[in-house]
C-alpha cells in the first residue's frame, strides 16, 4: 500500500507549512512570509549556484505562498529550469509552478514550449504525461499554436502508451476547446474514432470525452462513432457486475463511461441503422429493466451510480423523442422518484420531467403526477426542489388543468420564498392570459397576484393586463367594476393603484350607472390613494382625473380644484407640476369635442409576444441574447405608457390626429387675426407628440409642454412692437455652418416642432408656426450639462440677399444658462418675398471657460409660407396648363430613400404645405397638390404632382410655380423627403 | 448554480469537494466522481486528514491530474490510478 509522510522529502517545506499553520495572527503570517520571501530571494540570488533539491524545495515554498493567496513575482525562472532537471520529483514542481501561475511573460513561454518540445520527444511515458497536463492545465493559445500539430501524433500512435493516449486525448480536447482554429483535421480524425473500441477503458474514457466535443463541431465527420459507442454501450451493459473488474463501482459496471457514452449518443438523431438502433433500444430497456431489480448494495454510492446511468438514459430518450413505450416508461420511472426519499432523486425527478411534459409522447403521462407534484409545491422542505416542482407545474399546464395549477401557484405565493416569487408570478400571469378561456378569470388572476404578492409584480405584469383589458372590449366592463371593487381594501398595493387608476380612467364610465360606483365616488376613492403614492403613480392618475374630466363633466370643477391646489401647481417635482399645469390648462380652454378628441380612449395595441414571456425567459436563460431582450421591454414599457407605439410615420410627420381637429387641411381665414393661437397651440402640442397622454419619461416634444405660456391675446403682429435689437455680428465672425447642417433643416421641411441639433453640452428644440406670410418660431436651448453657459447669445443672420426677402426679429434672452436649464427664445419671422436659402442661428457661449461657437441654418424654408389651395379637377388641369413655360417646371426623377408608404407620403405632402387635391390625377396612384407661397410682396401660385412608382421603387416629381427659381427650390427641398 | 454552470459539491469531515460542471451536466455522476477521487486519496494517504492534504498539496495535484484532466474525467479506475502513483512515488 502505497503510504506518505508528511512533507515527504522536503523537510525545509514541511516546517515552514508548520509554522505558517501555527501563526496566531494575520500579521503574524504575513510577517512570517515576508521572512521566507526575502530568504528565497537571497537564495536565488546568491552567487551560490542551487542544486535541484533546493530549487525544487523554494519553488515549492513560492507556489504554497501563492495559494495562500499573496502575489508571488520571482522565481519563475527557476520553475522554468526545473523543467529540464532529470529527476521526476523536480519536473513536477517545475511543471506544477507553471502551470499554477501562468505568465504570459513571452521570453519565459519561449523557454517552457522548449522544455515541453523536449519532453514530449523523450518517449519517456511519466515525462510526456507531464508535458501534456500542463499544457492541458494551461490551455493558452501559444501553446495551441506550439503543439496543436504534435498531439494528435501522440495520440494515435501505434507505440504510445496508455496513460499518454488517455493525456493526449484530453490535451487535444483542452486546446481544440480554446482555440478550434489551431487544431489541423486531418487523417487521424477517423483513428480517434477508433478508440472507442480500445482495450483499455480508460483510454475509452478520455477519448468519448474528445469526440463528444469534437462531434458537436463537425457531427457528419464523426458519424461513424454512432455504431461504435452503441456497441461499446452495449457491452458494458450487459456485463456482468463484476466483469469489468477495475472499472466496477460498487457493483455498477463503468457508471461514468456509460454516462458519456450516453452524451455522445445526444449529439446526433436516433441511428438509422436498424439493427444499431435496436440494439441500442435493447441498451435502454436493459437499463430501465435494472432500475427495477433490487440494489445489489445499500451504499448510497451503488444506487448514485447506478441512477446516474438511469437519468443520462432518460435525457437520450427525451432527446430523440420517438419512442413512445420509452417516453412512458421514463415518465412512470421518474414518477416512482417523485415519492423517494432522497431529496436528491426527487429533485431530479422533478428537472427531468420538466422536460417530457414537453414531448407530445409523454405530456399526458406526466399529467397523471399532478397531485404529487402539487403536494411537493407545499411540502418539500428544500427551496430548490420546491422551484423545480414550480417549473414542472408550470411546463405540464395546458388548457384542462390550467385552473388548477395557477390557483395552486397562487395558493403557494403567499408562503413562497422571496427568492422566487417574482418568478412564480410571471409564471401565474403567462399560464393565466395562455389558458384564459374567459378573460375575467385572467383579470381576476392578475388582481390576486398583485394583491398577493404585490412587490414583486414587475411593470410588465401589470402593463400586460392593462393591454388585454384595453384590447378586448368583452371584459372592460368586468375589469372596471373588479378594480372598484378592490380599491375598495383599506390597504392596496401601490401596484393596484396604478392597474386600477389606468382602468378607470380608461371604462370607469361602464360601471358609473350604478350609484355605488358613481363618478365622484370612483373619484374620491382614488383621491384617498393619492398622497400615499410615489411620484409616477400620482402622475399616472393625475392623467385619469383629466380622462374623468372628460368622461364625467360633472367632476370637472372637483378635479381642476385638486389641479389647482398648491401641492400639485407648485409641486417640487417637475413631472406632477407638468402634468398638474397642462391639465388644469387643457380643461379650461378646451371645448368639449377637443377634449373627446384629445382624451379618447386608447386604441388597442398592436399583437406581439408577450413581454412577460421575454422576461421570463430572460430570467431562466442568463446570457443568451438578452440584449434582444431589453429593447423589447424598453420598448413595449414606453409602449403601455405613451399609448401609440411610435411608428416611423408619426414621428416624423405630423400625427393623423391633427388631421382629426380639422386644424391642417382649414387654416384661419386669411383675415383672422391671431388672438386664438393660443388655444390652437395647445391642441398642435398634443397633436404633435405620438400619444394623447404624455408618457412618463419626458419626451423632447413634452419638454416643450412646458413651455407654453398662459394664453394671451396677442397677435404675432403684437410681438413684433417690441423687437429687441438684433445685433447682426459681422460676417467674418461666423464660422461655416455644421456639417450636418443641411441633414438637420432637411428634417423639418415637412414638420415645424421637434430636436434640431443636439450634441453633450446643447440641445436645441424648436417649436413653430406659420400663417399668411407670418411665422413665429420658439426656439429651446436645453443646457446638458451641470455648469452655467456664460455669455449665451444666440442670434440669427442672413447672409446675402435674404435680409430684403425675410426679416427675422429675435428676443433678447438670458445671457447666462444655468447647469440642466432651459431657456426659450421666441423669433418672429416675415416672408417678404421669395427666398432661397434659409438664415443662419449663430450660438455662442462659453463653457467652463472655453468659449463655443455653433453654426446651424434656421429651419425656415420657402414652403413653410404655403398656403394650402383646394381646387377641383378641371381647375387645376385649367392652370397647369397655364404654367407651361419651360422655366416654370422643374421635374425630379428620384430613387425613393424610404419605404414608398401612401399614408406616409401623404402626411408628407400636407406638411411641406400644398393641399392634397383627390380626384384629379386619372392615377390614384399618383398626389397632386395645390397651394399658394405668401409673402409681402408677392404671391406664388404652386402646383405639383408626384408620381411613384412602387415596383422601380423611384419617384417622378414635377412642379410647375409662377416663378421659376421658386419651381426649382421647391423641388429640390421636397425630392430630399421621400 | 454559479453563472452558467453548476457547483456538486460533498462534505467529508470539515472539508468540501467542490466541482463545478455544465449545468447540462450528469449531477449524480459527478456527484460519485468527487467519491471516486476520495477515495483514492484516503488509499494514497492511508486515511487521508485535511492535513494530509495540506502538506503534500503537490502531491494533490497528481493524483487529480490522474484522475481529472481539461475539465474532463481521465481515469475511473482507483486501482490504475493507485499502480500509477505508486510508481511515481518510487521515482525520485
Amino acid at each position: 500500500m502505497p503510504a506518505v509522510s508528511k512533507g515527504d522529502g522536503m523537510r525545509g517545506l514541511a516546517v515552514f507549512i508548520s509554522d505558517i499553520r501555527n501563526c496566531k495572527s494575520k500579521e503574524a503570517e504575513i510577517k512570517r512570509i515576508n521572512k521566507e520571501l526575502a530568504n528565497i530571494r537571497s537564495k536565488f540570488k546568491g552567487d551560490k549556484a542551487l542544486d535541484g533539491y533546493s530549487k525544487k524545495k523554494y519553488v515549492c515554498k513560492l507556489l504554497f505562498i501563492f495559494l495562500l493567496g499573496h502575489d508571488i513575482d520571482f522565481g519563475h525562472m527557476e520553475a522554468v529550469n526545473l523543467l529540464s532537471s532529470n529527476k521526476y520529483t523536480e519536473k513536477q514542481i517545475g511543471y506544477l509552478f507553471i502551470s499554477v501561475l501562468v505568465n504570459s511573460n513571452s521570453e519565459l513561454i519561449r523557454l517552457i514550449n522548449n522544455a515541453i518540445k523536449n519532453d514530449l520527444a523523450s518517449r519517456n511515458p511519466t515525462s510526456m504525461c507531464l508535458a501534456l497536463h500542463c499544457i492541458a492545465n494551461v490551455g493558452s493559445r501559444e501553446m495551441g499554436e506550439a503543439f496543436a500539430a504534435d498531439i494528435p501524433r501522440i495520440l494515435v500512435a501505434g507505440d504510445s502508451m496508455d496513460s499518454v493516449k488517455q493525456s493526449a486525448a484530453l490535451c487535444l480536447l483542452r486546446l481544440y476547446k480554446a482555440s478550434p482554429d489551431l487544431v489541423p483535421m486531418g487523417e487521424w480524425t477517423a483513428r480517434v474514432v477508433h478508440l472507442l473500441n480500445d482495450q483499455h477503458m480508460g483510454v475509452v474514457t478520455a477519448a468519448v470525452s474528445l469526440i463528444t466535443c469534437l462531434c458537436k463541431k463537425n457531427p457528419d465527420d464523426f458519424k461513424t462513432c454512432i455504431s461504435l459507442a452503441v456497441s461499446r454501450l452495449s457491452r458494458i451493459v450487459s456485463s456482468a457486475s463484476t466483469d469489468l473488474q477495475d472499472y466496477t463501482y460498487y457493483f455498477v459496471p463503468a457508471p461514468w463511461l456509460s454516462v458519456k457514452l450516453l452524451r455522445l449518443l445526444q449529439c446526433y438523431p436516433p441511428p438509422e441503422d436498424a439493427a444499431v438502433k435496436g440494439r441500442l433500444v435493447e441498451c435502454l430497456e436493459t437499463v430501465l429493466n435494472k432500475a427495477q431489480e433490487p440494489p445489489k448494495s445499500k451504499k448510497v454510492q451503488h444506487s448514485n451510480a447506478k441512477n446516474a446511468i438511469l437519468f443520462e438514459t432518460i435525457s437520450l430518450i427525451i432527446h430523440y423523442d420517438s419512442e413512445p413505450n420509452l417516453l412512458v416508461r421514463a415518465c412512470n420511472q421518474l414518477g416512482q422518484f417523485l415519492q423517494h426519499r432522497e431529496t436528491n432523486l426527487r429533485y431530479l425527478a422533478l428537472e427531468s420531467m420538466c422536460t417530457l411534459a414537453s414531448s407530445e409522447f409523454s405530456h399526458e403521462a406526466v399529467k397523471t403526477h399532478i397531485d404529487t407534484v402539487i403536494n411537493a409545491l407545499k411540502t418539500e422542505r428544500d427551496v430548490s426542489v420546491r422551484q423545480r416542482a414550480a417549473d414542472l407545474l408550470y411546463a405540464m399546464c395546458d388548457r384542462s388543468n390550467a385552473k388548477q395549477i395557477v390557483s395552486e401557484m397562487l395558493r403557494y405565493l403567499e408562503t413562497a420564498d422571496y427568492a422566487i416569487r417574482e418568478e412564480i408570478v410571471l409564471k401565474v400571469a403567462i399560464l393565466a392570459e395562455k389558458y384564459a378561456v374567459d378573460y375575467s378569470w385572467y383579470v381576476d388572476t392578475i388582481l390576486n397576484l398583485i394583491r398577493i404578492a404585490g412587490d414583486y409584480v414587475s411593470e410588465e405584469v401589470w402593463y400586460r393586463v392593462l393591454q388585454i383589458v384595453t384590447n378586448r372590449d368583452d371584459v372592460q366592463g368586468y375589469a372596471a367594476k373588479t378594480v372598484f371593487e378592490a380599491l375598495q381594501a383599506p390597504a392596496c398595493h401601490e401596484n393596484m393603484v396604478k392597474v386600477g387608476g389606468y382602468i378607470l380612467g380608461e371604462f370607469g364610465n361602464l360601471i358609473a350607472g350604478d350609484p355605488r360606483s358613481s363618478p365622484p365616488v370612483q373619484f374620491s376613492l382614488l383621491h384617498s390613494k393619492f398622497h400615499l403614492c410615489s411620484v409616477a403613480t400620482r402622475a399616472l392618475l393625475l392623467s385619469t382625473y383629466i380622462k374623468f374630466i372628460n368622461l364625467f363633466p360633472e367632476t370637472k370643477a372637483t378635479i381642476q380644484g385638486v389641479l389647482r391646489a398648491g401641492s400639485q401647481l407648485r409641486n417640487a417635482d417637475v413631472e406632477l407640476q407638468q402634468r398638474a399645469v397642462e391639465y388644469l390648462t387643457l380643461s379650461s380652454v378646451a371645448s368639449t369635442d377637443v377634449l373627446a378628441t384629445v382624451l379618447e380612449e386608447m386604441p388597442p395595441f398592436p399583437e406581439r409576444e408577450s413581454s412577460i414571456l421575454a422576461k421570463l425567459k430572460r430570467k431562466k436563460g442568463p446570457g443568451a441574447a438578452s440584449g434582444l431582450d431589453d429593447g423589447r421591454r424598453d420598448a413595449s414599457s414606453n409602449d403601455i405608457n405613451g399609448g401609440v407605439e411610435p411608428t416611423a410615420s408619426t414621428l416624423s410627420t405630423p400625427s393623423p390626429s391633427a388631421d382629426l381637429l380639422g386644424l391642417r387641411a382649414a387654416p384661419p381665414p386669411a383675415t383672422a387675426p391671431a388672438p386664438a393661437s393660443a388655444g390652437n397651440l395647445l391642441v398642435d402640442v398634443f397633436s404633435d407628440s405620438p400619444a394623447a397622454q404624455p408618457s412618463l419619461g419626458p419626451t423632447p416634444e413634452e419638454a416643450f409642454l412646458s413651455e407654453l405660456e398662459p394664453p394671451a391675446p396677442e397677435s404675432p403682429m403684437g410681438l413684433l412692437a417690441d423687437p429687441a435689437p438684433v445685433a447682426d455680428p459681422g460676417p467674418e465672425d461666423i464660422g461655416p455652418p455644421i456639417p450636418e447642417a443641411d441633414e438637420l433643416l432637411n428634417k423639418f421641411v415637412c414638420k415645424n416642432n421637434g430636436v434640431l441639433f443636439e450634441n453633450q453640452l446643447l440641445q436645441i428644440g424648436v417649436k413653430s408656426e406659420f400663417r399668411q406670410n407670418l411665422g413665429r418660431m420658439y426656439l429651446f436651448y436645453g443646457n446638458k450639462t451641470s455648469m452655467q453657459f456664460q455669455n449665451f447669445a444666440p442670434t440669427v443672420v442672413h447672409p446675402g440677399d435674404l435680409q430684403t426677402q425675410l426679416a427675422v426679429q429675435t428676443k433678447r434672452v438670458a445671457t447666462q444658462v444655468d447647469g440642466g436649464a432651459q431657456v426659450q427664445q421666441v423669433l418672429n419671422i416675415e416672408c417678404l418675398r421669395d427666398f432661397l436659402t434659409p438664415p443662419l442661428l449663430l450660438v455662442r457661449f462659453r463653457y467652463g471657460g472655453a468659449p463655443q461657437s455653433l453654426t446651424l441654418k434656421l429651419p425656415v424654408t420657402i414652403n413653410k409660407f404655403f398656403q394650402p389651395t383646394e381646387m377641383a379637377a378641371q381647375d387645376f388641369f385649367q392652370r397647369w396648363k397655364q404654367l407651361s413655360l419651360p422655366l416654370q417646371e422643374a421635374q425630379k426623377i428620384f430613387k425613393a430613400n424610404h419605404p414608398m408608404d401612401a399614408e406616409v407620403t401623404k402626411a408628407k405632402l400636407l406638411g411641406f404645405g400644398s393641399a392634397l387635391l383627390d380626384n384629379v390625377d386619372p392615377n390614384p396612384e399618383n398626389f397632386v397638390g395645390a397651394g399658394i407661397i405668401q409673402t409681402k410682396a408677392l404671391q406664388v401660385g404652386c402646383l405639383l404632382r408626384l408620381e411613384p412608382n412602387a415596383q422601380a421603387q423611384m419617384y417622378r416629381l414635377t412642379l410647375r410655380t409662377s416663378k421659376e427659381p421658386v419651381s426649382r427650390h421647391l423641388c429640390e427641398l421636397l425630392a430630399q423627403q421621400f | 448554480m454559479f453563472r452558467n454552470f453548476k457547483i456538486i459539491y460533498r462534505r467529508y469531515a470539515g472539508l468540501y469537494f467542490c466541482i463545478c460542471v455544465d449545468v447540462s451536466d450528469n449531477n449524480l455522476a459527478y456527484l460519485e466522481a468527487i467519491h471516486n477521487f476520495v477515495e483514492v486519496l484516503n488509499e494514497y494517504f492511508h486515511n487521508v486528514c485535511e492535513l494530509d492534504l495540506v502538506f503534500n498539496f503537490y502531491k494533490v495535484y497528481t493524483v487529480v491530474d490522474e484522475m481529472f484532466l481539461a475539465g474532463e474525467i481521465r481515469e475511473t479506475s482507483q486501482t490504475k490510478v493507485l499502480k500509477q502513483l505508486l510508481m511515481l512515488q518510487s521515482l525520485e
